[in-house]
Order: C-alpha cells, then structure tokens, then sequence
C-alpha cells in the first residue's frame, strides 16, 4: 500500500466566500482597505485589499482580528437612558425616538439661550468635516476631536513650517531614502505603512535610528538604537544641526530657493515690529539681493539674496536674514554635543558620528531621479535631486510640553539638510503642503456666538497672531477648554482632555450637555482618571444636580464612558456603517497620490443600532440647524450620512468624497453632485486614488505643475510656492504682545510664559511636570507604549487580542532594578504627585535606566466591556493615567496652567516622573486602584466558550 | 498513515526574517482569522471574555532580550509547525491521525481520525501542536494547505494567510528543497538556519539571523568620527557666515 | 508535564495487573500454587480486572474515546498503538488459561504453556506502555534507557505483593515465595534509584540560546511571551514541581511502595492466616499509594524541552 494512497483526501479548493466585499478597516486610524469575506451572511475572513493605496494587501494585527471585533458581546444593541447614579451601570434600553427627542430637546434649550453651554467633543472622529460643521451651524465654539490630547503641536509645528506634518501629512521616501531617523514611534497611525515601510528599508539596506527611551517593535530591528532621556529629543537636535552649521553641511541652495532664511527680520528692540519681517508696500517680504545690492522683493525671482549681514531699510532701522538669526540661536554652548549629551543621555561622540552620517548621507550619497518637472518660477528641470535623509516622529515628541519646539527643531534639521519634499526626503500627502499656516482662522470671536445663530465659521482653525484668539473683553477664555486663549493660543485641535474638569469646576463657565462620540474619557483617554471620574460624579450642593448635567455619548460598545453618561447613541460596528474618509478631513493620501475612500454596510446590523453620522444628520434636521434642512423646513439629508456624502456641498462642486464627481462621474476634486458616486466608490473598492503625475510627485511647495493641479481641485487657494517658515513671524507677534504691543495682550499671570515660548525660533526647555516638581521625590520617567496588537481601550473585549495581552507589566532596566532591588514580577507601588498605582514588573534591556514604561490602555475597570469582574485586565492589568495630572502644580498667584504644550495646548502625557516603592507581601497580588465594578444587566452576556467557525466547517467538506 | 514518506516531492515551508520582524502579531491573528473557519475550523476558545482566557492558536510570537547591555537587542520571535522531514509528532500518533504528506511535505493532522491523546504534542520540541479543548482533537498548523492549491482564490493568494497578511514582508513562503527557489536562495545568501537541529528532527521552516547593528558598538559604517570642521580661523559664526556668503539665486 | 490522573491510574494499575498476571502464570504453569478453580478465578479477576480497569481509564484521558479503536493500527511506528495492541493480545492466552483453571481439570501442557505465554505477554505489554514514554526525545527524563525497564519491574514488584495477597487468602504463603517477592521489590527499588540518580545527573544540553538559535548574540531571555495568561503548551508542559517537595515525594514513594511491602511480605510466613491477610492487605494498600506518588513524580518531575521558549532556561 503506497503512501499518497493511505493518506486522507484533503478538501484543498474549499470555498472560503459566497461573496468579498470591499470596504475599509476601522480596528484603528489607520484605515487600510479591507475585503470582507461573507458566508451564510456571516463575516468568514478579512485581508487586506492589494489595490489599496494604504496597505497594498497587508494587514496588521488588529485588523486580522476584526471578526472578533465585530461580533464582540460587548456591542450597544439599542439607546440606552441612564435609571442609576452614574457609574452605577444602570441603564434602560429606549426607542430611538425616545432618544433622539429627549437629545434635541436638551440640544435645542441650550442653542435658544446659550449656545457655548453645549460642548460638543468627538475624539477619534473621522468625519470632522461634518462634526465640526455641525457644531458650526448649531453656533457653539466648543467643538473639538481627539487632536488636543494626541498630537496638535506636532501638527502645529509642521503645518507652521513647512506646510505639512509629520502627523499622517506626510510619509519617508521608503523607495529611496537612504537614512531614516524615528523619533519616538512605537506604532504610530500610519501602521501598516510604516511596517511595509521598514520593510522596504531592510531590503534595501537602508539605515534605520530609532531614537526611543525603549527599544521595542520598530526599535528592535533599527540599525542604531539610540535609548534617549524623555523629553529631551530637542537638544538632542540642537546638537546635530550645531555640528552639521559647524562642518558647513547644509544645503544653502535649498534655503534660498524654498525658505525664509533671506527673509530680512526688522531688529528694533522695543519696538512694536521687532522681530517681524521686513515688508514692501505691498506686503511683500524683503532680502538683501547681492546682484544689485539693494533690497528687493524675497519672493522674487531672479534675485540672488544674502543670508547673512545686517542691512539698512527704507527708514534707516536695521535689519537681518533669518537665517543668521538661526544660525546665531543654533551656534551656542548648549547645543555642543559635550552639553547635549549631559541632557539627553547619547554620549557626545555618538551624537558627532551620526551628524556625520547625516551630511555623508545627504551631501556625498545625493540621488538623482530622471523626472522633468518645473519649478513655481517656471524654470524647467530635467532632473529631481534628492538628499535620500528622512525623518518620522510621533508621540515620543509630541506627549511632551516641549513637543511644538522640540518638533519645530526637527524639521528645521530636515530642511538644513534639503530633505523636504525631494526624492528620498520626507514626502507630502496632498492635500499637503497647504499655505503656512492654513488660511482658516478659528471662529466664535466675542460678539459672535448668539442665540439660534450659527457660527460664522469653523470653530477650529490657526491663528497668526492675537487677533486671531478666542477671548471675551477681559481676555478670559471663550472656549470651555481655554483653546486659543493665552493658556493655549494654539491650540488648533482645541483641548478635549480639559472638557470635563473644566465644566465641572466651572472655570471659565459650567456647561449644561456634553456631547462627546468616540471617546473613552471616563478611562485610558483621560488625564487623573481618578480626578475626572470624579468630576463626572460631582454635584452641585445647592441643586443636587451633576455640575455637568447632561451627558449624551455615542459609542458602538460597552466602555467606561459608556457607564457616566445619561444618554446613550448606541454606533454599529465599522462593518454595518457608511462612513467618508474625507480630503477635507484626515485624508487617506499617500505622498504620490491624493486619495479618499468610504465604508459602507458589508451586513446589516442585528440590533437597534445606528450609524452615528445618521444620527447627527437626523439631530441637525430636528433641530432645524441651517444646511440640515430645506426652506421648508423638511431634512435635507433624509437618506442619513449616505445622501449627505453624495449631495452635500462645502463649496460649489466641492463635497465630501473628491472621486468619480461630475454626472459622468469622471471628475475629481471639484465636480457636479453624482447620485451614483457611492457604487462607484463600492465598485473600486471603496476608494479612489487620484496618482499624481510623475513631474509633479517632488518639490510639491514649489512645483508648478502641482500647485496650479492643486488649486484646480480646490487643496489649495493660490499656486504661490508656499515658503518654509525656518523663522516664524506669528509666533514673534504673540511675543510681542506680551512685551506689551498691539490690542490684544496676555494678562500679568501668562507674560512671562508667552515670551519665553513663543519663540519665534525653536529651542529647549525641560518638560514642565519635571522641572517643576522635586527631582530627588520623582526621579524617574514613566510613559507608556502602544501594543500593536490593541487599539487603545477597545482591543481588550476582542477574544483573541487579549489573548495575547490581558495584563500590563511595567518595564524597567535591568539596571534599574538592580538598583532598586526589584526582580521579575516583583509587586511595586508607582507613586507620583497625583496618588499612587500598583503594578507588576518586567525587567528588560533595552530601557533607558531612567524611564519606566507599560503597554498603554490595556487596565481596564472591572465589568465594562463585557468581560467578567476577574478578567486580568481588571485584575492584574494597570493605567498610568491615574498618575497623569491634567493640571500643573500651582504658580504664584494659586492659577493652575493645563498639563500641556504652552504653544499649542497639546496634552503632556510623557512628562510624568514617578518614584518607585515596594509592595508588603500582602499587597502583591492585584493592582490598584481599582473603583467598583460598572457592570450592567443590558449586555446580552458573554459565552464561556467560542468555538467560532465551526459553522462554516459543513461548507468545507 | 504515520509511517513517514521516504521522500516528499517538495519541501514547502515558511523562511522567517528575524531581522525584519517587529512583532506585530499580525501573523497570528490573520492565522487564527482563517484557519478557525478553514480546514481546522474551529480553533476554539475557553473563557474567551473571563479571567482565564485561552485557545486554540496554530502561530505565536515571542519576544526575547538577547544579551546585555550596550550590544544587546530585541528580538522578536514567531513560532508555527515547522514541518520537519522526520518528526517524531507523526510518528507516535496511534491512529494516523498524524500525518506528512508525500507531496508536499506538510505535516497535517486529520480533525476525522484524532483521538485527542494528545501524545504527538508531546513529541514536538516546537510546542507546535495546540489541543482544542471544544473539540476534543489536535490541530496544528496546515501551512494553509486549504489556500495554497485554493482555486477558488486568485493565484497571488496562494499562500498561507500569515505571509499574505506580514506587514513587513519578514515571512516568506516556498518549496525549501528546490535549491533554486527564492526562499533557498534567501537561506543560503542570509545563513538561515534550523531551530533545535540536535532532536534531529529535520524542520524545513528556517529562519534569518537578525543582520550586525550599524552603531557604536560596530565598526561606523562611514569610516567617520565627526565631521571636521573646515580649516579657517574665526568664530564658528564667523566661520559659517564666511562660507554662507556666495552668490546663491533663487 | 501536567501529571493526568487517568493516565496515572491507568499505568499503575494496569501494570499491577499484569504484574500478577505474569506471577499467576508462571507459578501455575510450574504448579507453585494451589491450582484449585477457585484460586484461578479470583486471581485471574483481579489480574484481568485491574488492566481493564486501567486502560479503560486510560480512554479518559482522550478527547475522543469513542474513536479510542483507532489506535490499534498504526502499531508499525507508534508505541502507544503497540501498547493497545498487545494489552489486547495478552487477553487471549490470560483468557483461556482462566477458561481451563476454572471450568476444567486439564493442569497438562496445554495449561502449562498459556500460563508461560500470558506472562511474557503481560510483561512485553508493560514494556510498551513504558516505551511509550521512553521512545520521547523531547522530555529528557523519560528518554532513558532505564524508563521502560523500571516500568516492568515495578509491575512484577507491585503484582507480587498482590500475588501473596491472594496466597494469603487461599493458603499459607511460603519463605521461597516471599523471598522472590522481596526480591522482586528490591530490584525494582534499585532500578528506580538508579533511574532518579541518572535523570537528576543527566546534562540538560537543550538551552533557549541554543533552541532560537540567538545564543551568538548572548543571553537569550524571554521578554513579552505570547500570551499573558497560559496557552496550551505551558498548560500541558509547564507543569513543574519544586525541587525539595519532589525531594520528600521520592522518600515517601520509597517508603510507601517499597520498605513497607518487605517488611510486610517478610511477616507473612510468621502470622496467622488471618494475620497475614491482614499484612498482606496492608502491603497492597501502602504499594499503591506508593506507586501514586511514584507516578506522579515520574510526570511532574519531567521537563519538556518546549519550555525553553517559555522561560525555563535549560531542558
Ligand atoms: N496598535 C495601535 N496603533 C495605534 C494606536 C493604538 O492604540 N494601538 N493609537 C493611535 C494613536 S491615537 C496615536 S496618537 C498613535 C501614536 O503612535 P505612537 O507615537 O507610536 O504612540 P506611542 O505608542 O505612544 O509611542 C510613543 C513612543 O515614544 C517613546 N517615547 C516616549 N517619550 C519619548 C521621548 O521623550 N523621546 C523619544 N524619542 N521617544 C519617546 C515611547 O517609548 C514610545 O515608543 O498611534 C495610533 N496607532
Ligand atoms: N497613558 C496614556 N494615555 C493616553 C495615551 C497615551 O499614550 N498614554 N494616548 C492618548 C491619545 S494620543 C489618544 S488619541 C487617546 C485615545 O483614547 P480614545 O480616543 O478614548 O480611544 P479609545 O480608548 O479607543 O476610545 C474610543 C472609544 O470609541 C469607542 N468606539 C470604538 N469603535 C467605535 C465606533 O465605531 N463608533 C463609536 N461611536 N465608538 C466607537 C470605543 O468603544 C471607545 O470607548 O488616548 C490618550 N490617552
Ligand atoms: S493598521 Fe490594522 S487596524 Fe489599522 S486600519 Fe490598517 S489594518 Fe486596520
Ligand atoms: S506579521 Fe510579520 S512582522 Fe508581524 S509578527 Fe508576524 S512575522 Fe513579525
Ligand atoms: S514542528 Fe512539531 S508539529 Fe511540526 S512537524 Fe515538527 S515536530 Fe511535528
Ligand atoms: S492527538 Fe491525535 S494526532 Fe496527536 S497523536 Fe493523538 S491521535 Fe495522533
Ligand atoms: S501557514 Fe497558515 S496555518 Fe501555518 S502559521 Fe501560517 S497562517 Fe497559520
Ligand atoms: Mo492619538
């Protein structure tokens, strides 16, 4: 008897779909194109769409688990009406009618009084288009998403430099770049594309620093690992572009051709313009142009401008190049590597060598790419020249109070070295680059937010100076979370994670309903988790009512928030919904193509649950808010979310999807409403992907081609080249305001603050918490990384992820707890300013001796999400938050500031310093704090067993 | 049939990158995603929401420390059936359950046969054999056997689920024996080498040895310490300005 | 390893069985004992009893004993289907010489040789179920030589004290009887000995540096593991016992299954026949408890090579 004969018949060909469906994942932000694989109308499989412009077939780890997510027992199943205290898990299932008639009653009383009584915060939103509309057309200025607390000052500081950002604006040249820095990245929103990335990059063998307090994940395979002090990658900076000014290694060509450095600054010290550019009658600024030795027009053509010396203007007054203003900041003791290195840790001689990588690199190894393209001034090129360095950096700078200038440092290092924007540099994502900043001022200016009236414009926008700010006549905030006033005067994501402590104290005003979507902020998304519970439950002694009255949330699964709030809209899966990814939004664009894409229902939902942009629009109608209804009054949008994709219009021919527009279908970017936009869509796998041509895919801030295809599709509003800001004016106008020049100035308590960080130079400063608090008491550093596997708080009700992590460990040196006398497991208590935590410890190489660090999110308080009180996340699992202040010791004069970036108000996670204590033996078992459990009775329960799949076992055989 | 062939005609197996791999788990869960509903469905799950949370899983990935201090580094490690040539997993099985198909090598278990004594799990050094507890038999990973001849998918997706999904490319799919193709030549030219040669177990999967570091503790790769600092007197400003000051246009 | 009851029911007790069965047949077959029907069928029963009951409970152990069946037939590789095989086998014989001691006078030849052929079955039957631990490379501590020899030997040493229970109860047992038993446990005892001294001196040459083969790079120890709460393999191989707790263990299986059944088969001769019984019963009891714990250890104490991967350092 053979062997093929006595082995078993396998079943090799079994059909694994009666259908695919094309549609695009949401187990995180990065939305990579999916298709769903469907049997029996039930969800089989999921991979990644090989056409898609952001995974190109990959798919993480998350999104392999979307089944898991999908049928999760922790799923909403109809609106529920809070009947128990907060907190208590209380709850009664509603009909929708019910739900939406008690939300636009409380919505509606609020927009007739006082509009700014309404808070609307949508956290991880990807339909901000439409949110912040909303709030616009209801006229309240207190609208904002998740920016505030994730990355806005790495936004800021891209968007006011160079038109673009690192913060899913813009991508490494992975096919060409050569030496690849990342800064404080351990997964990133970009995650497939960095993962596909760094492949590309060890294929080629290209170099990879990481530069990371921990080395884990991207780290672990990164040529050069660089175990940096936290919150001190600024001077870290500083010190390189000190050495590359000193060896004369920077592209002059690059700075003359695309920056301000000629730029001519007025140097009149007291005066009102000091330190603002030089300007002609028509505004134009100046420089010092050598050929006719005069002063002429910056942006002019043909001129051969200087970059150094002192010049006289019209009116006798003198004035420099900004770049000799730079290179005088850069060119000082501090920054020598010798004192960078007693900052952050990376010895003097390291941070030499990989300088001389850098200028190695970008000046001997310069790569040329054989594409025509021409210049803004019209000047053809037969070839694109590349200096193949890029850089990526993420919440490793941004959850620091230094962020904005720490990221402002780092890409003037990118533009010293040429690499914006060129062949194997850091690339844009259209709609970027966009003018420096934006053109889009916030709205809801004093006097403007009234009654029943909507806002005149956005509520979030970037300011250029103090005029732009949100203040009432006495210079207190207008906004609920004190954005675009002095405490944060840019803040232009807004602050949600000082929303709810800031209603609660009342301070600058109470509010009467909090709306909030997507957002966990009685948990892993809040600062002082504690604290804010708290404040939650606060009431006022006078009325007995809660200080912040009422709560409405949407949120498609049962989570902390869920369990504090008195309304409750419950989402569908990412699986059940339309959704639009939106050019005028957070777009899905990859740097050689400008791309957008939907979800659509891939199956229908099996409970009484609805699409929250639905439900907006169905709010907006009731409320009758202009734009959500016709003249008569009727909805506008009566098919929901789907019929406001396809037939709302920003501006003329401008709406939410920029694809298959026109009745033809065959425009892009502006075009005539399509009524079958959405199956076109459907039909391409439910994204469209505009591919630049080859001439215009470099140099986008100062290609023509580009800007005049740019302005033709509405990215942008004039062609002009848009110039890199190396030396920011409007940071040097709020300066000056508070050396007490112009209309608008800041109060005594924050002169100070705003003259020393709005600089219009980036510099570094020790993270606030640390500086200000005793080094001796808190001398270690704790942060957190995310796994990349969990998506925040919601991984954990997946059956399968948390299989993989169900705990929290907290990391340390091997070192450190040598030091400390602290082993494997070991039970430990946390303790900084705000209170103390218990955890459990994992040694590890790998970790800068003075940071600890955990698994973000991953605590979870017991009975939400559908698992049981025991389940380890609840048990053994921990949170740092608890430990996180949102709020800043006291200065003198008792006014607390918000834990936050003084520039841009982004929250200052990572800048929290602990001190480390062992537990008694009785207390090594469970961590704490740990809050009573928020079960409730409206979950349908979760099995004891999963035996998923054997249903479709029959199908196979 | 748990006598093993004499020979396989190919030698299909996974060459994994260790060098490349940032332990995303991606590998793991597209494996569990397909494979529960695949040839081994179901890859069963005990207490699934509870405090003790455990299942069926056919790939899993490590994380290790390797060495101290300066030259230490992270590696991360995933792990599956590695289909040996002779492995004793098959050999044991009682009833054939456990078997290596002669076509192709790949080593299966058949979910009809088992009776679940668990006995080649015991004979896998790999820890690659997972019992599923809802049903009573062992499982395994079938490198995708039910994708890789699937006509019902499109060529470029025969392959097993978890090299479809890898977002960095660090997991590689092909026939080890054939000293032609690309995974052999990946081997050979990367030094890939077995897991556990000394049980003589013969595993086709291989795996890249994670490449030098580029850093301080290794040569520099530019023959560089610094960049010296042009020769001219002066202050470092004046030196810079010195040299910025040429006739630059626009 | 996870030390499973049923399986450590099944191996002592179905060893016992078989030890007794090989004692019955032998003594028989040369006419040692009182070959009344009587004897025959008490002593057959219990020999025959004990290994049923034993590899019945060994299909406990299995998450599908309906297909229990299955296992005869790949006996050509695997030592567990040899182990069904024979114990199936050794029915045969065992049966007809209880068919002939109860039901017929015939004590010939015939009888004679079914009695020698029942005991080198039952004895090659041992053989096999201890091969099936033997045969592991994976698990150190049962790939020796000595494991399946230990097996037989303390099947014939726990079936003769069953053997001299029965002669107790029937007639008195005899100084060359009692001799051989004793003799029988001593061996056994120093093979078992022999056998701990050899797992606990045997290098453990598989190590995690070696097993990722990240050794050249240095140290090599386990960061985040695949799963925070334990998975199969560290449920089934994990299981590990303290060294100075196995240390107690191994005195008590020595006192228990080996010292107490001497002392006791050494009194037989001396007591009453009421007395001896008695002794004997005592003998029975402590071996069993004895072999238990012996067995356990046998599971607890070995170390599977996987578990280098999970943190254990060497294996
Ligand atoms: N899988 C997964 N992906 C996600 C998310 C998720 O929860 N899970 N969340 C999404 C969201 S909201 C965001 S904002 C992004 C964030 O993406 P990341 O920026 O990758 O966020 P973190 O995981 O916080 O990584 C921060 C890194 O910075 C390091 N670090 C801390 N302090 C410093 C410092 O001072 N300097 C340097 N150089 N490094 C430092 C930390 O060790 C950590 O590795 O990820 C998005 N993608
Ligand atoms: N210690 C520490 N804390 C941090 C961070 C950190 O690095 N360290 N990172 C901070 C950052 S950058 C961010 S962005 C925040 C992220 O924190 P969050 O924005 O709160 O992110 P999640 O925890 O994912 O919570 C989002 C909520 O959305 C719900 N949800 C999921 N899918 C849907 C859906 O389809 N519809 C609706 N309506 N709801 C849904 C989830 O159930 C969850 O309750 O965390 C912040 N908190
Ligand atoms: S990165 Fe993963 S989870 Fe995020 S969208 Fe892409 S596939 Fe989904
Ligand atoms: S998917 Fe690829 S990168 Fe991710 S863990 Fe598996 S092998 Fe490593
Ligand atoms: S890895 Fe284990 S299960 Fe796979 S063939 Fe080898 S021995 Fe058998
Ligand atoms: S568990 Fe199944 S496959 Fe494994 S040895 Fe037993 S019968 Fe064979
Ligand atoms: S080959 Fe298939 S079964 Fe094996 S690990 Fe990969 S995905 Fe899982
Ligand atoms: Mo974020």
């Amino acid at each position: 008897m053979s062997q093929r004969a006595a082995e078993p018949q396998v079943a090799l060909s079994t059909n694994p779909a009666d259908e695919i469906k094309t549609t695009t994942c949401y187990m995180c932000a990065c939305r990579c194109g999916i298709r769903v694989y469907l049997k029996d109308g039930k969800v089989r499989y999921i991979d990644g769409n090989r056409d898609h412009p952001v995974n190109k077939g990959v798919l993480c780890g998350k999104g392999s688990a979307g089944i898991m997510q999908h049928y999760s027992p922790a799923r909403l199943r109809a609106p529920l009406k809070r009947v128990g205290p907060r907190g208590s898990g209380e709850f009664v299932e509603i009909s929708w009618e019910e739900a939406l008639s008690t939300a636009t009653t409380w919505m509606g009383d609020v927009r007739a009084t006082d509009p700014r009584k309404f808070a609307f915060f949508t956290g991880r939103d990807q339909s901000q288009s439409l949110t912040g509309w909303f709030a616009q057309q209801y006229g309240t200025p207190n609208f904002a998403a998740h920016g505030g607390f994730c990355s806005v000052n790495m936004a800021a500081a891209g968007l006011y430099t160079f038109g673009g950002a690192f913060w899913e604006f813009g991508d490494p040249d992975w096919e060409h770049t050569k030496y690849f820095m990342l800064f404080g990245v351990a997964e990133d929103h970009g995650s497939n594309p960095i993962k596909m990335g760094l492949g590309k990059l060890k294929k080629r063998g290209a170099k990879v620093v990481a530069i990371n307090p921990v080395r884990t994940g991207y780290g672990a395979i990164a040529d050069e690992w660089l175990g940096i002090k936290p919150g001190t990658d600024g001077i870290f900076v500083a010190a390189l572009i000190y050495e590359l000014l000193n060896a004369q290694k920077i592209d002059l060509d690059y700075l003359v051709r695309y920056t301000n450095a000629p730029w001519l600054v007025i140097q009149d010290p007291g005066a009102a313009d000091d330190g603002l550019f030089a300007r002609n009658e028509a505004g134009k600024p100046l420089c010092f142009d050598k050929t006719t030795g005069a002063l002429a027009d910056a942006t002019g053509v043909d001129v051969t401008p200087a970059l150094t010396g002192t010049f006289d203007l019209p009116d006798g007054r003198k004035a420099v190049p900004s770049f000799e203003l730079l290179a005088k900041r850069m060119l000082v003791p501090q920054h020598t590597p010798e004192a960078a290195a007693k900052e952050c840790g990376i010895p003097a001689e390291t941070i030499r060598r990989i300088a001389a990588e850098l200028a190695e690199v970008a000046f001997e190894q310069q790569i040329e790419l054989p594409i025509a393209w021409t210049d803004w001034a019209g000047r053809k090129h037969d070839k694109m020249i590349g200096r193949p360095i890029s850089m990526h950096a993420m919440r490793g700078i941004s959850a620091h109070s230094n962020g904005f200038h720490s990221c402002r440092m780092i890409h003037i290092l990118q533009i010293l070295l040429g690499s914006i924007d060129c062949p194997g540099g850091f690339r844009y994502k259209p709609p970027f680059p966009k003018p420096i900043p934006p053109p889009l001022k916030p709205a809801g200016k004093a006097g403007t937010v009234k009654p029943g009236v909507p806002l005149s414009g956005a509520p979030l926008g970037f300011p250029t100076g103090p005029d732009d700010l949100l203040l009432n006549d006495d210079g207190s905030p207008i906004r609920i979370d004190k954005a675009y006033s002095w405490d944060a005067p840019m803040a232009a994501h807004g602050l949600m994670h000082m929303v709810i402590t800031n209603a609660a104290l009342g301070d600058p005003y109470p509010i009467d309903v909090l709306f909030m979507y997507m957002a966990n902020m009685s948990w892993n998304s809040t600062m002082n988790t504690k604290g804010v519970i708290e404040h939650l439950t606060a009431r006022d002694e006078a009325t007995g009512e809660y200080k912040i009255p009422k709560i409405i949330y949407s949120d498609s699964y049962y989570s902390e928030m869920v369990a504090y709030s008195d309304l409750i809209l419950p989402d569908t899966t990412y699986l059940e919904r339309y959704d639009c990814i939106s050019l005028l939004d957070r777009p899905i664009s990859e740097p050689d193509g400008a791309a957008d894409a939907i979800r659509y229902p891939v199956v229908q939902p099996d409970r009484d649950v609805r699409g929250f942009q639905t439900v907006l629009i169905d709010l907006g109608a009731r409320l009758k808010l202009p734009g959500f209804v016709k003249e008569d009054g009727t909805p506008k949008y009566p098919g929901g979310y789907p019929d406001y994709i396809v037939n709302h219009e920003r501006a003329p021919g401008v709406g939410p999807l920029a694809g298959f527009r026109g009745k033809d279908g065959k425009s892009f970017g502006k075009g005539e409403v399509n009524p079958n936009q959405l199956d076109a869509y459907i039909k391409n796998g439910s994204f469209y992907n505009h591919h630049l041509e080859p001439g215009h895919r470099y140099f986008k801030h100062a290609n023509k081609g580009y800007l005049e295809w740019a302005k033709s599709v509405g990215f942008i509003g004039s062609s002009d080249p848009i110039v890199f800001q190396l030396y920011s004016e409007p940071m040097q106008k709020f300066r000056l305001a508070a050396r007490g020049h112009g209309a608008v100035q800041p109060p005594a308590t924050h002169k100070k603050r705003i003259e020393a960080f709005f600089d219009p130079l980036p510099f570094w400063y020790p993270p606030f918490e640390g500086a200000m608090l005793d080094q001796a008491e808190y001398p270690i550093y704790a942060v957190t990384q995310r796994p990349m596997h969990m998506y925040h708080s919601w991984g954990s009700q997946n059956a399968w992820l948390r299989q993989i992590t169900a705990q929290n460990r907290l990391y340390m040196s091997r070192n450190k707890g040598r030091d400390l006398g602290i082993g494997d497991d070991a039970w430990i208590w946390l303790i900084g300013p705000l209170g103390r935590v218990k955890c459990q410890v994992k040694l590890m190489e790998g970790c800068n001796d003075d940071t600890v660090w955990t698994w973000n999110a991953i605590g979870k308080r017991r009975g939400a999400w559908g698992l049981s009180e025991d389940a380890p996340e609840a048990t053994k699992g921990f949170l740092l938050n608890h430990l996180i202040s949102e709020l800043l010791p006291e200065q003198k004069g008792g006014y607390r500031f918000s834990n936050s970036d003084p520039v841009t108000g982004q929250a200052a996670w990572y800048d929290l310093k602990i001190r480390i204590e062992r537990c008694l033996p009785h207390e090594a078992h469970e961590t704490s704090p740990r809050f009573e459990p928020v079960t409730t009775r409206v979950l349908p329960g979760s099995p004891t067993e999963s035996t998923f799949g054997r249903e479709f076992k029959r199908g196979n055989q | 049939m748990t006598t093993l062939p004499a020979t396989t005609g190919k030698k299909l197996g996974l060459v994994i990158d260790l060098d490349t791999c940032v332990g995303c788990q991606a590998c793991a869960t597209s494996c569990k995603e397909w494979n529960t509903a695949g040839y081994s469905a179901p890859l069963s799950d005990q207490d699934p929401y509870g405090a003790d949370p455990h299942g069926a899983w056919l790939n899993r990935i490590h994380s290790y420390d390797v060495g101290e201090g300066e030259t230490s580094r992270t590696v991360h490690f995933p792990r599956s059936c590695l289909h040996c040539e002779t492995p004793a997993c098959v050999t044991v099985c009682p009833t054939g359950a456990s078997y290596k198909r002669a076509e192709d090598g790949i080593v299966l278990v058949n979910p009809d046969m088992c009776i679940g004594c668990k006995l080649c799990s015991w004979a896998c050094p790999y820890g690659a054999r997972e019992y599923d507890y809802a049903d009573g038999v062992m499982k395994k990973c079938t490198l995708c056997v039910d994708r890789i001849y699937n006509e019902h998918l499109p060529p470029e997706d025969r392959i097993p689920a978890c090299v479809r999904a890898c977002p960095t490319g660090a997991r590689h799919f092909g026939d080890i024996g054939d000293p032609e193709s690309d995974v052999s030549k990946l081997v050979a030219e990367r030094g890939g080498y077995d897991l556990l040669p000394e049980m003589g177990y013969k595993p086709v999967n291989k795996y890249l040895p994670p490449r030098p570091r580029r850093d301080a503790t290794t040569a520099n790769p530019n023959g560089k310490a610094g960049v010296a600092p042009p020769k001219a007197d002066g202050s470092l400003t004046e030196r810079l300005f010195s040299w910025a000051d040429q006739m630059l246009s626009r | 390893m996870h030390p499973a009851y049923s399986v450590i029911f099944f191996t002592t007790s179905s060893g016992a069985g078989y030890g007794l069965l090989a004692w019955l047949g032998v003594t028989a077959a040369f006419g040692l004992i009182p070959l009344h029907w009587a004897f025959g069928f008490v002593g057959l029963g219990v020999a025959l009893t004990l290994v049923t009951a034993g590899l019945l409970s060994s299909t406990f152990h299995l998450g599908r004993p309906e297909r229990a069946w299955r296992a005869f037939s790949q006996w050509r590789s695997s030592w567990l289907s040899r182990e069904g095989v024979m114990a199936v086998l050794t029915y045969i014989p065992a049966g007809l010489l209880g068919l002939l001691w109860v039901f017929t006078e015939e004590r010939g030849l015939v009888f004679a040789v079914l009695g020698l052929v029942s005991a080198v079955l039952s004895v090659i039957t041992v053989y096999t179920t201890g091969m099936i631990y033997g045969s592991l490379p994976t698990i150190r501590a049962w790939y020796q030589p000595l494991t399946a020899p230990v097996y037989i030997l303390l099947a014939l040493a726990s079936g003769g004290v069953l053997f001299h229970l029965l002669l107790a109860a029937f007639t008195q047992p005899t100084w060359g009887s009692v001799l051989t038993g004793i003799a029988a446990i001593a061996v056994a005892l120093i093979a078992k000995r022999s056998y701990w001294s050899e797992v606990d001196t045997a290098a453990k040459t598989y190590t995690t540096e070696a097993a990722t083969g990240l050794g050249k790079l240095g140290k090599v120890r386990p960061l985040d593991p695949p799963h925070s709460t334990p998975n199969f393999v560290m449920r089934e191989m994990g299981y590990s016992v303290a060294r100075k707790h196995a240390e107690k263990l191994r005195g008590m299986a020595i006192y228990l299954a080996f010292l107490m059944p001497v002392v006791c088969l050494a009194l037989l001769p001396l007591l009453s026949p009421m007395g001896a019984v008695m002794v004997a019963f005592i003998a029975v009891a402590c071996t069993a408890a004895g072999l238990f714990v012996e067995r356990w250890l046998f599971f607890a104490e070995a170390e599977h090579v996987v578990m280098v991967f999970y943190g254990r350092e060497r294996a």
